[in-house]
């Protein structure tokens, strides 16, 4: 149990480090690499909640392919990164504010009475050896949730389309092929017969 | 011992956190994408936090569907921010006034 408790404060200490340098650091790219963290951070604490499907989800596709997305749209886009700050020091103060008020109510609502306490929701057992949480999940995703499992799908599908229309575009004076032209190509636009007369050969 | 106040309460700090990173950069269109995917997580801290607690997988089939919509929803967003800095070679939200009447 203390193990767990240490490797839970451990992980939450590197997250909550994580988030503040991702919103107060300066240059995009660093701010990238810091919410991988806080990501990596997240899959080991959800590792400890048994949930480890989504634990390695979470690193393999969020870290793996949309943060790498981001720290590539970053990166391609030559920003000047002097005039991001300017608001900085301004909004610092109400945002200070802001936040710790949010905080404080949640934590408020979350520790009075021991309301999320022991005693409202037991410590689960641990899972025996032989329990996949993949298995379960699975069971569960292809059963009850069968549609919306589906209708995730089609919004990923439509996410792709929307975002290479929103990003194709068409230099202009660039000499392509164009594949519908080729293909409707007609023999009489290509081939021009001429009727001559055959050559005599020349005595010799 | 760890209980269910204290994943909770985790996500309670990660989730203000994001809000005062909202407020303090309000001119980094990238940096309040990020904020809004550092929420998403917060939010999907409380629902693998609840499913153990509460013995019920539901919560991580939501976690699931949060982290599908918060992949298109970035990949469009991303895809968006690139069509703006093609277009106005900036990014700065203060800059965008372009819909101001």
């Amino acid at each position: 149990m203390i193990v767990q408790e240490l490797i839970f404060y451990a992980f939450s200490l590197v997250m909550i480090f994580a988030a503040v340098s991702v919103i107060t650091v300066r240059n995009p790219v660093y701010a990238v690499l810091f919410l991988v963290l806080a990501f990596f951070s997240a899959a080991a604490i959800w590792l400890l909640l048994e949930a480890e499907f989504l634990a390695i989800i979470l690193i393999v596709v969020y870290v793996g392919a949309v943060m790498v997305l981001f720290l590539f749209v970053v990166m391609m886009l030559d920003i000047n990164l002097v005039p991001f700050k300017e608001g900085f020091i301004r909004y610092l103060p109400v945002a200070v504010l802001v936040a710790l008020a949010m905080a404080v109510e949640l934590l408020m609502v979350l520790w009075a009475r021991g309301r999320f306490g022991a005693d409202m929701f037991p410590v689960p057992p641990l899972s025996s050896a032989d329990y996949s949480n993949t298995r379960e999940l699975g069971q569960l995703l292809y059963s009850n949730y069968l549609l919306p499992f589906e209708v995730a799908g089609v919004i990923l599908l439509v996410a792709i389309i929307a975002a290479v229309a929103l990003t194709l575009r068409t230099r202009p004076g660039i000499r392509t092929q164009n594949p519908s032209a080729q293909v409707r190509t007609r023999r009489d636009e290509s081939v021009r017969l001429v009727k001559m007369k055959s050559e005599k050969p020349r005595s010799v | 011992m760890l209980t269910l106040a204290h994943f909770l309460t985790l996500g309670a700090i990660l989730f203000s956190l994001s809000i005062a990173g909202i407020f303090i950069n309000r001119k980094n269109i990238i940096i309040l994408l990020m904020c809004i995917e550092l929420m998403l997580l917060a939010v999907n801290m409380n629902f693998v936090a609840f499913s153990r607690f509460l013995g019920n997988l539901d919560g991580q089939i939501f976690v699931f569907f949060i982290l599908t919509v918060a992949a298109a929803e970035a990949g469009i967003g991303l895809a968006i921010l690139v069509v703006l800095f093609r277009n106005r070679q900036t990014i700065n939200v203060a800059e965008l006034d372009d819909l101001k009447g």
